[in-house]
């Protein structure tokens, strides 16, 4: 009996190490009874949510390290925030080792799911949507890592962001990939970040495709080595339907992929087509800024074996029909603002490439605009990186 | 048999070890206590008298959570004292706690909501929410939060019907998040500093010491006092426990503390990093002289979740808010962004 005792104290003890499954079922009282599951998870225990549909008045939240949430499907598993009465997002993370997969966000009135300061994080087979189609009362991110090491993005949906659909900003060591942005603003932004691939991704009916950001004023600054490779990035037509103030909100509709002010970035082996003011555009930041230290060029951009379909047959940029027109009625596949000159070293084999001279700051009207061939220089030092083994077992 | 007296042998000499005392034991100890009463905060719970060890304390300039009322408590253990700090919060000891009760004045009797409880633990500090059960008697623990209907009249007449926000456990910490560590926001010397506050904590033995030139913030709505320190005052205690370089609003670059000096941190022709369409059709967070054009206060002016500031706590416009920092943007030189 003292033995089967000492072995049941044993057990008891050693129960807290082991893992444990939270299931949430559909029904009543939905957002207290998911909050709950979300604050009583401990490490390595996970939150299963149950197929059906979840009615949430207010933002989930989830602080505790190395917990999975796992839902039954993106389609069986809908968290829906249509009623959502405060918070600035469907569900916030802000704690590391933590796994996202197999659920739905849907008509969060922010952000749809946002983590912040969480490393490691793995966002796998999650949808994010907008059901009433692209609208600008429609939150701003679909999924949304910030201040993060360490971000896998892998088989995800987002659809109606009023701003990016998957955006990750000021982080490092990033990957989007397999992933599906459609009926955004921007499809997949990569902003202020080091070291990212967004590879085997489709980005399809955005305003634009795929960003490349480095913007002024903000805690971190862009570090590059973004590879943009093996894409598709077709028929990004949505007129732009951002809030006015927004740096996205001056995408030209009709964009393919962006570089703008971010230094070494590579954009390889992408199918682009469909999209009507360029395929590719590369572009100095061109507000006034007072950060010092920033860098407003783009830097050691690399455009090569990209099939480039239909392109350049609308483009929406300021002066862009006047362009187009004296081209001949379309525009090439790239554009590049020209500003920086050499310095922007832009190379590969993609072209031609329309540039037209602009200084930094300069309007529109002061283009010398004319058509180039990239010098296909060998490409500058490369970075890589790999994320940790168990994110990539994570998202099997 | 013997397991049942047992129990009540401890009932009894929980009850008896703390005649109208405070249960330090539930503050530094690791559980979540399933009401308020467990505490012993409160000699008369219902009529919330407090219990030995409480100092009853406001703020010059508080936090607005929709015209709510509150009653503030700093709770140390016996023999204990907090360590004044000029500029962040006092360094109160592990054992003690925070008391804050919200509520609103129901014909003319203030009725309490919730209470938010925030424990200085070994480990940290720990916030728990409590719900005030109807008759008024006990709060019962809520980590996950809830939704109150609430009908109430603000100080200019006008009726209020809302939707009160409790807040869960994670977004107590959104907003006393710093650096990833729980920490109090309220209880800094410069919203002490008034009515003779941190005196009475010094004569009473609560506070270790009180230099004559603690710093004071401007009451918010004190006419005499400079605009610009109002405004600024408003701001910080709104707005700077997300919006600082280590809250949960670090990654916006907008840094609205009352000791930052950087004018586009600040604001001033500062454009907005995420803020999606909370920006509205406005191009930077503070436009000089044109507070319509500045984010800012388009996002104190909205109700939407989407767009509203603060994300939390706030299903009303704090309308002598708005107007102290419109007037504030307003006296400001109209000038244009420099590069």
């Amino acid at each position: 009996m003292l033995r089967f005792c000492a072995l049941a104290a044993v057990l008891l003890a050693a129960t807290p190490a082991l893992a444990r499954d939270i299931v949430v079922e559909a029904g009543p009282n939905a957002q207290e009874r998911l909050q709950s599951a979300l604050l009583d998870a401990r490490p390595g225990d996970t939150v299963r949510i149950g197929a059906g549909r979840f009615e949430l008045t207010d933002g989930l939240s989830l602080d505790v390290n190395g917990v999975t949430v796992r839902g039954a499907g993106t389609e069986r598993t809908v968290l829906s925030f249509k009623g959502q009465l405060g918070a600035g997002e469907g569900l916030l993370v802000t704690s590391d080792d933590v796994v996202l997969r197999d659920f739905a966000v849907e008509d969060s009135k922010g952000d749809g799911i946002k983590s912040k300061g969480a490393d490691r994080i793995v966002y796998k087979n999650v949808r994010v949507e907008w059901t009433g189609g692209p609208k600008a009362t429609n939150g701003a991110y679909g999924v949304y890592p910030v201040e993060s090491e360490d971000v896998l993005i892998d088989g995800v949906t987002v659809k109606g962001a009023s701003d990016a659909g998957i955006y990750v900003g000021q982080s490092n060591r990033i990957v989007v990939r397999n992933s599906t942005a459609m009926y955004n603003v921007a499809g997949i932004e990569i902003e202020n970040s080091g070291l990212a691939e967004v590879t085997g991704n489709l980005a399809a009916h955005n305003t634009g495709g795929i960003l490349v950001f480095d913007l002024p004023a903000l805690p971190k600054r862009g570090a590059g080595y973004v590879l943009v490779k093996g894409n598709r990035v077709v028929d990004n037509d949505t007129p732009n339907f951002a809030p006015p103030g927004n740096t996205v909100a001056t995408v030209p509709t009709g964009t393919g992929v962006l570089v703008m002010a971010e230094n070494d970035v590579s954009v390889t082996g992408n199918e682009l087509s469909g999209n009507g003011t360029a395929n590719i555009m590369v572009v100095a930041y061109r507000q006034p800024f007072e950060d010092k230290g920033y860098d407003p060029y783009p830097r050691n951009i690399r455009l090569a074996g990209n099939k480039h379909g239909r392109t350049g047959f609308a483009p929406a940029m300021p002066g862009g029909k006047e362009l187009a027109a004296a081209l001949g009625g379309t525009l090439p596949p790239v554009f590049w603002d020209g500003t920086g000159g050499d310095k922007v070293r832009l190379v590969g084999d993609d072209g031609p490439v329309l540039a037209l001279g602009l200084a930094l700051g300069a309007g529109i009207e002061t283009a010398k605009p004319q058509l180039i061939k990239l010098d296909n220089a060998a490409p500058s030092p490369w970075r890589t990186f790999k994320l940790p083994a168990a994110m990539e077992a994570a998202a099997k | 048999m013997k397991a049942l007296l047992g129990a009540v042998a401890l009932f009894a000499a929980a009850l008896i070890g703390r005649p109208g005392g405070v249960n330090d034991a539930a503050i530094a100890g690791e559980g979540y206590p399933a009401r308020l009463s467990e505490f012993g905060f409160f000699t008369d719970l219902a009529a919330r008298m407090p219990a030995q060890g409480l100092f009853r304390y406001d703020l010059d300039t508080p936090l607005f959570s929709d015209y709510a009322a509150k009653e503030r408590y700093i709770y140390l253990p016996a023999g204990a004292r907090a360590k004044y700090d000029p500029d962040g919060p006092l360094d109160l000891p592990v054992g003690a706690a925070l008391v804050k009760t919200f509520g609103y004045t129901v014909d003319g009797r203030f009725k309490p909501l919730e209470t938010r409880v925030l424990l200085h633990r070994a480990g940290g500090w720990v916030p728990i929410p409590y719900v005030w059960n109807a008759e008024g008697s006990d709060a019962d623990i809520r980590r996950a939060g809830t939704r109150i209907p609430v009908a109430f009249v603000d100080p200019s007449g006008e009726r209020h019907a809302i939707s009160y926000a409790v807040p869960n456990q994670n977004q107590c910490k959104d907003c006393h998040g710093l650096a990833g560590r729980v920490t109090p926001i309220g209880i800094k010397a410069r919203y002490l500093n008034h009515g003779g506050q941190l005196e009475k904590m010094l004569a009473a033995g609560m506070l270790d010491r009180l230099p004559p030139d603690a710093p004071r913030v401007a009451r918010w709505d004190d006419q005499a006092a400079p605009l610009d320190a109002r405004a600024r005052a408003w701001l910080e205690i709104n707005c700077a426990h997300c919006h600082n370089p280590r809250g949960a609003a670090s990654n916006s670059g907008l840094f609205l503390d009352l000791a930052r000096t950087d004018p586009e941190q600040r604001g001033l022709f500062k454009r907005p990093t995420a803020a999606g369409r909370g920006a509205g059709t406005r191009d930077f967070d503070i436009v000089p002289g044109v507070p319509d054009a500045s984010i800012l206060l388009y996002r104190m002016e909205s109700t939407d979740p989407g767009i509203a500031m603060p994300e939390l706590g706030r299903a009303t416009v704090h309308k002598e808010g708005v107007a102290l920092v419109r007037q504030w943007i307003e006296s400001m030189p109209k000038s244009a962004p420099g590069r």
